[in-house]
Formats: C-alpha cells, structure tokens, sequence
C-alpha cells in the first residue's frame, strides 16, 4: 500500500489566496467530477489527501468504497462519482480524497471523499450565488445549494451535510435489504 | 475574611442526593406494623437532619423547613412515640421524592413545584397533629421530644463517656461542658474510676467520663449540637429530666460502668402535665463503626442524574499510579539500550521490549477497571419501583437482588438502566398473577422476582426471573399467526415462539400505558442491548414463571481477537467466541432443508457459513476443503465460519463504526492493525442471525 499523500491542508490552501483574503465573502474549494466543476464550502474541508486503498465493508452500495485510518479514526470514504451513478473511473495520480465534516441531528461526523482532482479556491460573495437549476445537472439537485459562474466556467456548490447525510445515502436500505447477501 | 461557601454548594448537593438515597433504602426497609428498627430510622434520620443543616448553611430556607418536618416525623418514630404504618412511610416516601425535587431545582435555580410541596407539607403536618398523645400542632422551631408533651422538658441528663482517643482530634470536654453552661444551669459530675497509674497515664488520652445536669429551657437539639464533633468518639446519652419518677433504664449497650448510672432526684413538678407518656427513655448511642463506614466510602454509585463523573477507589488509584511507575522504568531501559545498540544487545533488547508488553497490558486493564463499577448503581432504583408499583397493582411482590457487586463499564450500565426497568415491569405487570390467583394456584402469595448478575467467561450476565404465570405460548402463537410473523401449519420451537414477544408489532406496552410507561417496546429492549454488544434470551414455564438473560460483554473497548483471511480482505473473530478451528473433511459436508449447509461434527450438524459469500469478497477460496473452518459461538448457538486462513492473534481496541458512519450488519467495530489498515471487526450474533434470515 502506498502511504504517499498529498496533504493540502486547509491553511496552506488558504495561504495561495492570501491576497483575496480581505474580501468579505465565502470561500469554497472546488473540484472536478466527471467534466463538470463542483465547490464545497472550504470551512467543512478538514484535509485533502491523495487516494489510497481502503479497507472494503461488506454490503455496503457500491459508493461506498470503504473505510480509512485517519490518525487512529476510522473513516468511511464515499465515491462521489458512483454516489452521483456517474460513470465510474480508474483512480489516477490525481484522484484525491477530500476529507469534509458533515454536521447531522446527532453531531458531527468525518467523511472523506473521492473525486477526480481538486481545482482552486474560490472566493464569492453571497450576491453571485444564482439558484440552483431545476434540470439539467448530473446531480440530483436537492444537493445543490446554489450556482457561481467563475472563470473557467459554472461551478455547482454542494450542501454536503444533505449529500452525505446517513439518512440520505442509506435512503433505499428501509425499502430493501442490504445488496447481495450471500447470492448463492 | 468571609470565606467563600458558593464553591462548596456542589459538595452540598452530591451529598444530598446520597443521603436521599440512604433515606430511600432506609424507608423501603421499614416494615410496617412491627416495632422498627431504632438503628434504621436514625440512619434515616440523620440523612434528613444532614439536608436540613446544609441546606439551611447554604440558604435554601424552602428546603429546611420541609426536611424539618420530615425530620420531627422520624423523631417521634424513632422515640416510638409514632407508629410505622404504611401512611406513615409512604408519605415520608413521597416527601422524599419531593426534595428531591426541589434540591434539583434549587441545584438548576429554577422554581419548584410550590403546590405539590404545599400538599406534602400539609399531609405530613396532619400526621404530625394526628399523634394522640400529642397536642402540639407541627410547629416550627425544633420542639424535640420530651416525653412529657406538651411541656418543655426542665432539663437534660447527659451521660457523657468519651472513648480514649477522643481528644487526640482536638476536642476538650471542658470546652463543651462551657458550651453546655451557657444554656443552662449546668452541674457535672466527673467519674474517675478508669484512671490508671500516673506512670501509666497517656496525657492525651481521655479517662474520664461524665455525668451532667442542664436545667433550663435549652432545646434537646441545642444539646445535642454540642457534642456534634465528638459523635463517633463516645458513648453519649440525653435523657430529659423529669420530676419525681422511677430511675431511668440502665443505659444499654457499652456503658457498663456502675459509676454512669444514678437516677437524679426529680425536681419541682411541672405543672399542667396530665398525660401519662412513658418514662422511655433516648438513648442514643453514635456507634464508631458506623461513622467510620460512612466516612470511608470507597467505589460508590455516581449521584442522582448522570453527572458524567465517576467515583473511583482509591486501591484502583493506587494500582494505576504503580503501574505507570513500572512503565516510566521500563521505558528509561528501553531508552539507555538505544543509545549504544549493537546486535550484541538483541537479548536484552527482547527482555525490554517483553516486559513493555506486560506493562501495557497490566495498565491497560486496570484502566479499564476504573470505568467499572458495582451494577448496584442500576439495581438500587428497582426496590422503590417494585414497592410502588406492586402497591398500585395490588399485589406482593418481594424483590431479591444478588450479585450486585458485579461490576460493569460506566457505559455499558448506562444503557442497560432502560431496558431493565422495562422487563422488571414486565414481569410485575403481565408476569405475577394477583394474590388470589396465586393463591388458588397454589403458589405462596408473595411473588418473587430475582435480579441476579454474575460474570461468567468474560462476559456479565444479569437474569431477571419472576415466579408468575409464564408466557402464555398458545397466545404467542395465535398473535405470531395474526400478524403474519408465522406461518400455519409449521412446527415451531418454544424458543421460536417466545422470541416473538420481541417483534414490535407484538410489544404488549401499548396496553398499560401507565405502569409499563415510556412506549419502550420488547423490541427497543433487544436493540438497546444488541447496541451494546450483548444479547438477550428468554426461557419459560407455564405457570411456574420466566427467566430473561441478558448477556454484556465486559468492557466495549478492547478485544482479543484472531485475524483471518477471506479473500482481499482481513477479518477479526473475537478470541472469546472461537471454540476451535477445523479443516473440513471431503464428504462431511451435507445440505439440510431449511438449514443450509452443514458439517457433520461429532455428532452434531454444524451450521457453515461462507464468509466470502455473505461478505462479497473477491478471489476467495471457495472450496470448503481448502480452506478453515473457524467454529465460533454465540447466544448459546454455534456456527462455523469459512475462511481462507488464519493469520495471527493480536490484541485491538474496538472503535466504533458508529462515529463517522453508520452500523453495518455483522460488523461489530473497526480497529486500526499493525501495518496501519482498518480491520473489521466481525459481530458473531450478528452473523448468526444473518444466516439464518438468509436459509
């Protein structure tokens, strides 16, 4: 197993837009998943490591990829690419795990996630942020908290507490059992 | 310098709510109709004359004068001049309970319930007056009892007998008796028979005892209060004195000295004394012992709410402490051998590292021990709820604890609490018949429910069983067809059928809203303690009664356990649950109908399980030949896990899958391994129960 990581830590992170740090504004950290550009709030980012292989759970969806030793917490690591029924990819050199804490009624939890490659931090102000679309995403848009046209193109912002919420990943599991147990 | 009493105020509550526990345990004790135990009421006594002193230092004026009358209350049954009866104790029980509730809300700073505290004050004020030989209505000041009501008794009699050692903690008779002058006429009467030889003598030892007399209108309480800090230091008797009357008894217990003993000659008569009380006298004797006991509480129940602290012995400590003096050496060792290593070294280095090994585990496990503490903490609510609820139901029911002192982790009893009180409801409820079906069936009246708790191969066990009806199967069954859980016609097991009353459309709580309260279902019992890693059984006999198990794993956070290979993946069997491993033989392997494969294992059929299969692992060995078969138990099933081979033993701490995600399905926790990866943890119930839904 490779113990190799690219640790980008929030602060250093933060330290590349040092100039852009008196604007008053929200900063969100985006990434890209399957051609499209998507932020996450970066106040919710705890870490971004590089991928490397985790530990698979039985019967879990096939999102679920796993879980990881972070310092001694073990923590489940969800592909965005299979959450979102995306085509799934090879992971590259570049596939990296974007550790996020997602608030819940019961308290809060640490999650990694698994998406193509990270791109920059993005500075907005409140007023930018257009409404979600009501078609025409790849992503079911409950998840979506708004949109922000940057240089590079549309950026859709994630709510990641409603994304990676227990509740709303494991929605079908009350309607049907855990997948394949034991097909004979 | 005003000292600061605002930062003992917690101190003040803590102790509070232990000595309502004591008040508690000490009124359930009491029995009703028969002549009580002096002993028992002063203990509770003094818990309430405690609340009230405290509570009076810090302010709470509300909460004195309500334990004041509880106080008067105990008096007169202590005197003997209230009877025990069933009224009496239940409205001091619920008295209780109502400082209880307004100690919290003065402890919260919010208002109390001032109209069920005024119901109470009222109830226990006509008690009080209903005394026959008692015309004082329930006043006020502190009118202790003289036997002579309504006067003021003319004096005291104090035999004062202080214990050899009593002025090594400073205290000075002298003192105390210019204490005692100041409230009266004071004459003393020293008795200096134990003095020994002057070359004998120990100068700070005390050899004298006392007789004294204090006339006046001092108060029995005022008295008393002058010989508080010597309580546990001496034999101490008060007597009033009272005009021309036979001698007093003699004084019963350790005072056998002649000298002690001389009735006083009356004084003049009293006037308006018409009734003819007894001469009884008070004798009160603060026994050493059991001040010393109080003083010494070791591992005790953390307080009323869970406070989120614990009380740990102080041998515990202690052991801790030593512990971690052998780790710091065996490190500094371990350090002087890195220093300068060569190879030649590699022995001592093996030695070092060895006794690391030890150390770590010694100060693993007695750190786990100061989580642990007596289940008491949980057993002790159950003898006041079977009181009240066997009262409200009709029936008698005696409650028999034993294996209290049973330990178990903070956490562990924590969850348990619930789902106990709900079987002991049960069983209170639906499982004792009333007196008169008990008695037509022969049965003694009083039902019995046992709570029983023990350790058995590393788990805790506590059994609740009752003598009653048992579960009704027939019923069982009927319900289990109504509602679909069952099919007709099928042959099923009594435990089958028993394991119903678990379903939740099956729960039998709705019915009784009131004493089997909360809305907590069988099914929430099982699930609360599946949650903790245990499991629950229930075996019964119609008509003799029913016995639920419940099994607790001793401690949530290590484990030893056995990692095995299946497929990719790495899997940890808990050590305590694998009975053996085995290598399948050709052509013992056989398929049942209803009971999928099974291993022909002396003499029995062994369920397999194939891991690689119920787990979706890649490039598993899939031939059962060629791989182990791990035989592990649970729930008093066994099962045989296939897998493609052992690795090694290690132990790991349990970390919960809880935290980040979610519970997974035979998955019991996560650990991290040696080579830093994250091994599951395999829940072996879980597994079980798997299987069988799956057959």
């Amino acid at each position: 197993m490779e113990a190799k990581t690219t640790d980008l830590t929030v602060q250093s992170a933060r330290g590349l837009l040092k100039r852009d740090a008196m604007t008053q504004g929200l900063q969100y950290l985006t990434f890209n998943l399957a051609g499209e550009q998507y932020g996450v709030d970066i106040l919710k980012v705890q870490e971004i490591r590089g991928w490397a292989p985790v530990t698979r759970m039985p019967n879990m969806p096939a999102f679920v990829r796993g879980v990881m030793n972070l310092r001694g917490a073990i923590v489940p690591v969800i592909d965005l690419r299979l959450r979102f029924e995306l085509e799934a990819m090879e992971y590259t050199k570049i596939t990296v795990v974007i550790v996020v804490t997602v608030r819940s009624a019961t308290g809060s939890r640490v999650v990694g996630v698994v998406v193509d490659g990270v791109s920059d931090v993005l500075n907005v102000e409140g007023a930018e942020i257009q409404p979600p679309p009501d078609f025409g995403t790849a992503v079911n848009t409950e998840f979506i908290s708004g949109l922000v046209t940057a240089e590079e193109g549309m950026v859709m912002l994630l709510d990641v507490d409603r994304l990676l919420s227990v509740e709303e990943m494991f929605a079908l599991e009350t309607a049907r059992p855990p997948e394949s147990v034991a097909a004979a | 310098m005003a000292i600061d009493i605002g930062q003992f105020v917690q101190t003040f509550f803590e102790e509070s709510f232990e000595g309502l526990d004591i008040m508690e345990a000490g009124l359930l004790a009491l029995e009703p109709g028969t002549t009580a135990d002096l002993e028992q009421i002063n203990t509770i006594f003094r818990a309430a004359h405690s609340i009230k002193g405290g509570s009076g230092t810090f302010g709470f004026r509300d909460v004195t004068d309500f334990t004041h009358l509880m106080e008067t209350l105990l008096d007169r049954m202590r005197e003997g001049r209230m009877a025990v009866t069933h009224e009496t104790v239940n409205t001091l029980l619920e008295a209780r309970d109502c400082l209880q509730e307004m100690l919290v809300a003065a402890r919260e700073n919010v208002p109390v319930d001032a109209v069920r505290v005024q119901g109470l004050q009222e109830r226990l004020s006509r008690l009080l007056e209903a005394e026959p030989a008692n015309k004082d209505a329930a006043d006020s000041e502190p009118v202790f009892a003289t036997k002579l009501p309504p006067t003021q008794p003319v004096g005291w009699r104090i035999q004062f007998r202080p214990y050899p050692q009593l002025m090594h903690s400073g205290n000075d008779p002298v003192r105390m008796f210019r204490e005692l002058a100041d409230l009266g006429e004071l004459t003393v009467r020293a008795d200096t028979s134990r003095l020994p030889q002057l070359a004998e003598l120990q100068p700070e030892d005390c050899y004298l005892s006392w007789e004294l007399e204090l006339r006046g209108v001092a108060t029995y309480e005022s008295v008393a209060e002058v010989f508080a800090w010597v309580e546990g230091d001496c034999d101490l008797s008060i007597e009033p004195l009272a005009e021309a009357s036979a001698a007093p008894e003699p004084t019963a217990g350790k005072t056998a000295d002649a000298a002690a003993e001389s009735p006083a000659p009356g004084p003049a008569p009293d006037p308006g004394v018409g009734q003819e009380g007894q001469q009884g006298e008070l004798l009160l004797e603060r026994r050493k012992g059991e001040e010393r006991r109080k003083g010494e509480r070791r591992v005790g129940p953390p307080t009323a709410a869970d406070s989120g602290s614990i009380r740990v012995g102080i041998d515990k400590v202690d052991t801790v402490v030593n512990l971690v003096g052998e780790l710091v050496t065996t490190q500094s060792m371990l350090s002087a051998l890195g220093e300068d290593f060569d190879m030649s070294r590699l022995d001592k280095l093996h030695e070092a590292l060895d006794q690391l090994d030890r150390n770590t585990r010694d100060l693993q496990e007695q750190v786990m021990r100061i989580r642990m503490l007596p289940v008491n903490s949980v057993f002790s609510r159950f003898p006041r709820m079977v009181h009240d609820i066997s009262g409200k139901l009709g029936k008698q029911v005696e409650l028999r604890i034993s294996g209290e002192q049973t330990e178990l982790d903070k956490t562990v009893i924590e969850k348990i609490g619930d789902p106990l009180v709900h079987l002991i409801r049960n069983s209170l409820d639906h499982g004792l018949e009333s007196i008169d079906e008990r008695v037509q069936a022969g049965k003694p009246e009083t039902g019995v429910i046992a709570l029983n708790a023990y350790h058995k191969s590393g788990s805790i066990f506590i059994e609740v069983s009752d003598d009653g009806r048992g579960l009704n199967r027939d019923a069982l069954l009927r319900k289990g067809l109504d509602v679909g859980l069952l099919r007709a016609g099928e042959d099923y097991s009594d435990e089958q059928i028993y394991d119903l009353i678990f379903h939740p459309g099956l729960s039998t709580a709705k019915q009784i809203s009131d004493v089997s309260g909360r809305g907590v279902g069988m099914d929430v019992v099982r699930r609360n303690i599946q949650d903790v890693g245990g499991s629950i059984q229930i075996v019964s006999r119609p008509g003799r009664g029913t016995q639920i198990t419940i099994c607790l794993p001793l401690t949530l956070a290590i484990l030893d356990g056995q990692l095995v290979t299946v497929g990719q993946d790495c899997y940890i069997i808990p050590l305590l649950s694998i009975i053996e491993s085995v290598q399948i033989q050709a052509g013992s392997v056989h398929r049942v109908a209803g009971r999928g494969e099974v291993l022909r294992f002396r003499g029995r059929h062994l369920p397999i399980l194939r891991l690689y299969e119920l787990f979706g692992a890649a490039e598993a060995q899939t031939d059962l030949e060629k791989g182990l078969l791990v035989v592990v138990e649970a729930d008093g099933r066994q099962v045989g896990l296939f897998v493609d081979d052992l690795q090694g033993q290690q132990q790991v701490s349990i970390k919960s899958l809880e935290k980040n995600f979610r519970r997974v399905p035979g998955v019991a926790g996560a650990t991290i391994l040696g080579d830093g990866r994250v091994g599951l943890i395999l829940d072996i119930s879980g597994l079980i129960r798997i299987n069988q839904a799956v057959i």
